[in-house]
């Protein structure tokens, strides 16, 4: 080249500019396909299938549990006058909720340029299709009447009547949908590079055949990587609204109605934060162990981890100031049916319920301000899931706890779940992890290609770019 | 020729991000037209440097959106205020306010399929076969290879100088694929 390259001389920053490099230990691009293909590849390990079989197990009780209720009716749960909605719209939304992450990881995070995002976004993914999932079953089945689901679509039914659409439960349909939708396009966009290198490393010609199927013939091709880019970012711009709209319209299922309790506006953002909360702390709570499983430190490395927890921090913070708006404006508008039932959700029937949820969700994320906290894993691993169980009892908080005690006190009555109800609901543990289970075998759990793409090398105009010396 | 391999371009092989992008102009400033360059991972520069210009991904995106938005509000003018009335709540048989969620998700959703499937039919995916996957040394381009594959029908394609084009470009592996 006419440019003799002269000896380069990269200046060195400042230790306090200095940033930790997204893939530690300079791993080379052959490390990085090899590493993350190799989950994918060879004996499945014992720890898989530790996990493997209780999930499956796991997830026949669900489907036993679901053709119980369908065989006999909805009084096998504990739903009842007044609280009709119980547990498994309590369930739905704290499932939705968890989708929440990955397309945020994956959208909002890549329109705003965080390249962290791809060591984690491909698992996150695969943690929001499972988790909407796991969602979509509850409302479905707590139709009371299943075979009529199909009601929800727009087809008219024996009379010819359509589903109306000035009914938020109409939005949802059609907001859940989508996202089930769009989610599962980006998972399959973003993953069809990476099954052209699973389909290159394959051996056997069964894989081989799979792999190359679904990689649609993909070859690397610049002219492809182009439209492939502009589709990928013009994806993460319509999935960021997207995101956005899924819980807020989940919101609106509640904040529509006249019901105290439910009849606010903070509704939308407050429910949003709240999603991105739980779906992290499902996050970190799947990653921190699975890093270590797949010995994947070198590309979730701690900066992930401490990155994930300050979002954690922030949206958790964000809740909890949700949580005290709400019981500013019982108290400031003077509603008599509104402070009651603010009054009643921390010191009501259901007190441990609203104890929870602001223990669990507004105060100990606090924790992640501290640094030690941050990085001790261990530390990481309880508060994630604190988190998830905060999330819980702040839907039944909302759910069951504004409707135990509505405008007729004739009407209260003591919501109690029964044995179908908890075994539904763990039931769909088991649907959750024998499919994130099954994704860990069989397809790359972290985005190969985009990895690549944020190493140093990748650059061109990085001086580590070009190997000096060396074999050459 | 009906039995006999014909032959489908040159593949040049290269081992760093830095040599291909500098590669590429090169075969860019040749004039050379059916040409290609194969990387793991979107290089940065690359476009410019193959002398492409913006993809058309968007347009078909923005069709798809527009679409959604339209089908969501005809859609339930027509259920609620048209072929089956029925007054709920008092409320207009159709309102914008009311239908805009749902069309709000059409646009995504339809934006959605057009983006993607704007991306599939501007590359000719999918397509299955393909000369170069048959290549023993391609499969490196989804591993730690970049690639720049100048095809025979390239009416600037001549054996000699193509080839020694892609030398002193930098390459140190070049070979002749066939079709």
């Amino acid at each position: 080249m006419a440019e003799a390259p002269a000896q380069l001389r990269v200046p060195v920053p400042p230790p306090e500019l200095r940033r930790i490099p997204l893939v530690a230990n300079n791993r080379n691009f052959a490390w990085i396909s090899d590493k993350i293909a190799g989950v994918a590849e060879g004996k499945t390990p014992l720890w898989w299938w530790a996990a493997f079989v209780p999930s499956v197990l796991c997830m026949m009780m669900l489907f036993s549990m679901i053709t119980y209720l369908i065989t006999t009716g909805v009084g096998v749960w504990g739903n009842m006058r007044p609280v009709m909605w119980g547990w498994p719209i309590v369930n739905f939304v704290w499932w939705i909720g968890i989708g929440h992450a990955g397309t945020l990881i994956s959208a909002i995070l890549f329109l705003l340029r965080q390249r962290w995002r791809t060591g984690v976004n491909r698992a996150a993914e695969a943690m929001t299709i499972f988790a909407v999932m796991c969602a979509g079953i509850f409302p479905l089945i707590h139709i009371g009447r299943v075979w009529f689901g199909w009601w929800l679509f727009p087809i008219p039914n024996a009379n010819g009547i359509w589903p109306q659409f000035r009914s938020p439960l109409m939005w949802d349909v059609f907001a859940v949908s989508t996202y089930f939708t769009v989610s599962l396009l980006f998972w399959y966009v973003g993953l069809i590079p990476d099954l052209a290198t699973m389909r290159d490393r394959a051996k056997t010609k069964i894989r081989q055949f799979l792999y190359g199927l679904f990689a649609l013939g993909w070859t690397g091709s610049n002219r492809h990587w182009r439209n492939y880019e502009k589709a990928y970012l013009i994806l993460a711009g319509l999935a960021t609204p997207l995101v956005l709209s899924v819980h807020s319209i989940v919101s609106l299922d509640f904040s529509v109605s006249q019901l105290p309790g439910w009849h606010t506006t903070i509704f939308p953002p407050y429910f949003v934060a709240g999603a991105i909360y739980s779906g992290f702390g499902m996050v970190l709570t799947l990653l921190v162990p699975l890093r270590s499983m797949c010995k994947l430190e070198d590309i979730i490395t701690t900066r992930h981890i401490d990155v994930m927890c300050k979002v954690t921090l922030a949206t958790g913070s964000i809740v909890g100031y949700a949580y005290l708006m709400e019981y500013f404006i019982a108290w400031y508008s003077g509603n008599p049916y509104e402070r009651w039932t603010f009054w009643h959700r921390m010191f009501g029937t259901y007190w441990y319920g609203g104890m929870a949820m602001m223990m669990f969700n507004a105060i100990v994320p606090q924790l992640f301000w501290i640094k030690w906290c941050r990085r001790n894993l261990v530390a990481v691993f309880i508060i994630s899931i604190l988190a998830n169980v905060g999330m819980w009892f702040e839907r039944f908080v909302i759910v069951v706890g504004s409707l135990y005690q509505d405008f007729l006190p004739a009407n209260w009555s003591y919501f109690k779940p029964t044995w179908v109800d908890v075994c539904t609901y763990l039931g769909t543990f088991g649907l959750f992890f024998t499919l994130f289970l099954l994704f860990l075998r069989f397809l790359p759990l972290i985005a190969i290609s985009e990895v690549k793409g944020v190493t140093p090398q990748a650059d061109p105009h990085n001086p580590l770019a070009k190997p000096t010396g060396g074999r050459h | 020729m009906s039995e006999a391999t014909k032959p489908y371009g040159l593949i040049a092989e290269f081992d760093n991000t830095v040599d291909v992008l500098h590669a590429a102009e090169k075969v860019r400033d040749a004039g050379f037209t059916r040409w290609d360059v194969f990387s793991p991972f979107p290089v940065h520069g690359m476009d410019k440097a193959m002398g492409m210009k913006n993809s058309k991904v968007g347009w078909f995106a923005f069709l798809g959106g527009v679409t959604g938005y339209t089908t969501g509000m005809l859609m339930i003018w027509f259920m609620n205020a048209f072929d089956f009335r029925i007054v709920v709540g008092g409320k207009p048989m159709f309102s914008p306010y009311s239908a805009f969620p749902p069309s709000y998700e059409l646009t995504i959703l339809f934006g959605a399929f057009g983006a993607i499937g704007g991306m599939l039919l501007l590359n000719r995916l999918p397509r299955l076969y393909h000369p170069l996957l048959k290549h023993r040394r391609f499969a490196l381009a989804s591993h730690d290879r970049f690639f720049i594959v100048i095809e025979t029908d390239d009416p600037k394609y001549s054996e000699p100088e193509t080839r020694k084009l892609l030398e002193t470009a930098g390459s140190r592996q070049i070979e002749m694929v066939e079709d």
